[in-house]
């Protein structure tokens, strides 16, 4: 196991590698720089502190030197200086992480507690009204983008019947309680958790169903075992096994509709600050940001193929 | 080939031991017989329907709309609906109704275009490292991997934020960021399409390998790719709303599903002006559920082994 994940961690290196090569590619061959950002027919600059303000940045060497001097700093530890105000990479991320792992976390966490259950209640009932009710529903559940059900959300429960904030992380006045942060995370996990409730719900139901027709259940039902018995200890631990490969796939797209929440909840997280880094084209903003996200799926990747041994006792890595 | 003994006389006579049937003429075509199969799926016949019925209005918007989409009315802003304007109008006086269908062209054929760019990339990168394999099949799959590894989304937003904004710079970075799903499918199919008879019997006739790639095989992954398709024309219609939303997509006055819903990021938008941005939320919500009831009937009718 522990030497499946050195190996599974060092195969992971050159991906990351070739992330971040295509990454910086494309962001320098797009026309524009963070020059041409701070540019306006107000600031009236001259074409020649134009350029001052591109060597300093570094911006009149070749892509490639770029590149290298940037993956050179990275391997000793160092992310650079935003572009936009100098501040360093590192701390900037590290200030906004936090509240997007919160965001992200919670909504993984609703999803899973509700969507999972939902779906061994409906196969257990497949057919039945409530079946046919909770699919439809979940149809329409993995059909809303997070910023359409954002959208309605904020509208319906901030606005109209005023149960929680309308936006932030926090009161603005005074430090919160744990009730009050509670309150301002409530909406925007529960939200993004959504389309992932509707997603996990469908995903056990059909597991479930492909494992409830498998002769050994009927084995165990011969036996004479209780329903009871057969769902929780035969079917489920069985059923949930794909489940888990689906829950970790799936992180990578919570963490894209973390933008649009972020966006619409102003949620202080990864999300704003990268549309921030985007507009102004600041790259070792940009570079880092994508360094962290590409270094958390890949990571996300090995942790999903580890809980599948772990929950599997027949794979093993060896 | 069929028995030409039978004729259309003793089809319905009772069976003689002994005797020989035309079985074929009886059974459907495969094709025939999955269409039969998605027409028998409700909920998606109901879907396509309706999505018919919104490609109909965006189709032919500049005769359903009721004033020019950019047309400013300044007598009547910020109006709720009304018989002059069923949809109401947003704060400079421009008919939601009117926006509503024409975001409904841009939206979709955003999708369609975006989809086809992707599908035919996918197409040709899976059939050449799946028939080709080695060195090929190496380099142009671990490539896909490393794509596919990293969302993609995140890409497409920083170059969005990058070009010039148009509509074709959207269809063109959606298009060729989508791929490496319809690689990864079609690498599939051609690995195990390639070691069947017809194909050695091709490549022993002497045809040469372009010929076998795209006449003989290609056809045959059309069937598992029909779903794959429809549910990436309605990805991409939502990407395309979700980049506009950010204010990186389809540049106004152009309106779209996306840049309509922009305006609810206004505060004061959302709670006073609901009319402006509910009609695209709901199209959007709406074309998105029609695009994968559709695409779960194709999958359905196309699977051998369910039965319906």
């Amino acid at each position: 196991m522990f030497k499946y994940l050195i190996r599974r961690l060092l195969f992971s290196l050159p991906v990351l590698l070739a992330i971040t090569i295509i990454v910086f590619a494309l962001v320098e061959l797009a026309p524009g720089d963070v020059v041409d950002y701070f540019r306006s027919p107000e600031t009236q600059m001259t074409e020649e502190s134009a350029a001052q303000l591109r060597a300093r940045f570094g911006l009149d060497q070749p892509v490639p030197v770029r590149y290298l001097n940037w993956l050179g700093s990275v391997l000793q530890g160092d992310l650079g200086y935003r572009f936009v105000d100098g501040r360093p990479v590192a701390q900037v991320i590290g200030q906004r992480l936090g509240a997007t792992t919160l965001l992200v976390g919670s909504a993984l966490v609703i999803g899973i507690v509700i969507g999972v259950p939902l779906g061994v209640f409906t196969s257990l009932r497949q057919y039945s009204s409530w079946d046919f009710f909770l699919t439809g529903v979940s149809f329409l559940g993995i059909s809303m983008p997070a910023f359409i059900a954002g959208i309605f959300g904020l509208y319906v429960f901030a606005i109209k019947l005023n149960l929680f904030p309308t936006g932030g992380m926090r009161p603005v006045d005074h430090a919160p309680s744990l009730f009050e942060s509670l309150h301002y995370l409530a909406l925007p996990a529960f939200i993004l958790g959504l389309q992932h409730i509707a997603q996990y719900m469908r995903y056990t139901r059909f597991s479930m169903l492909e494992v409830i027709r498998s002769d050994y259940v009927t084995t165990a039902r011969a036996k004479g075992l209780t329903e009871q018995a057969i769902t929780w200890r035969h079917v489920v631990r069985n059923a949930i096994l794909p489940v888990v490969t689906v829950i970790g796939f799936s992180i990578p797209g919570l963490v894209v509709g973390a933008v649009f929440t972020e966006t619409i909840f102003s949620w202080p997280g990864m999300g704003t600050l990268y549309l921030d880094a985007v507009r102004g084209r600041d790259v070792p903003l940009l570079m880092g940001m994508n360094l962290v996200i590409a270094a958390a799926v890949l990571l996300v990747n090995i942790a999903t193929d580890l809980a599948y041994a772990v929950v599997d006792p027949r794979i093993r890595y060896d | 080939m069929t028995n030409t003994l039978s004729d259309k006389a003793d089809r319905g006579a009772p069976m003689l031991p002994g005797t020989v049937h035309r079985i074929e003429s009886a059974a459907e075509s495969p094709t025939r017989r999955t269409i039969n199969r998605f027409l028998r799926h409700r909920l998606a016949l109901g879907a396509v329907f309706v999505l018919a019925t919104i490609a109909l209005f965006a189709l032919f918007a500049p005769v359903v709309e009721r004033y020019p989409y950019e047309e400013i009315d300044l007598r009547a802003r910020a109006t709720g609906p009304t018989m002059e304007h069923w949809f109401g109008t947003d704060r400079v006086g421009r008919d939601i109704w009117s926006r509503t269908i024409h975001g409904a062209r841009v939206s979709l054929i955003v999708g369609i275009m975006a989809t086809a760019i992707s599908t035919t990339i996918g197409l040709v990168f899976g059939a050449l490292a799946g028939y080709y394999g080695g060195w090929v099949d190496m380099v142009i799959m671990r490539f896909t991997d490393v794509v596919m590894t990293f969302p993609s989304i995140v890409i497409m937003l920083t170059l969005a934020a990058m070009l010039p904004r148009t509509v074709w710079t959207i269809v063109f970075i959606i298009g060729l960021l989508s791929w490496p799903k319809f690689a990864r499918l079609v690498h599939g199919q051609f690995l195990s399409l390639r070691e069947q008879e017809y194909v050695v019997a091709a490549r022993t006739l002497g045809i040469p390998n372009r010929r076998i790639i795209f006449v003989h095989i290609l056809p045959n992954v059309f069937a598992p790719l029909v779903a794959l398709v429809t549910f990436s024309v309605g990805e991409a219609i939502l990407i395309e709303a979700g980049l506009s939303f950010l204010g990186l997509g389809v540049p106004p006055p152009t309106p779209s599903w996306g840049n309509m819903l922009e305006a609810a990021r206004n505060l004061e938008i959302l709670r006073d002006l609901p009319w402006m941005w509910i009609p695209p939320a709901i199209m959007t919500v709406l074309t998105i559920l029609c695009v994968n009831f559709i695409g779960d009937g194709m999958r359905d009718a196309i699977d051998p082994r369910l039965v319906l």
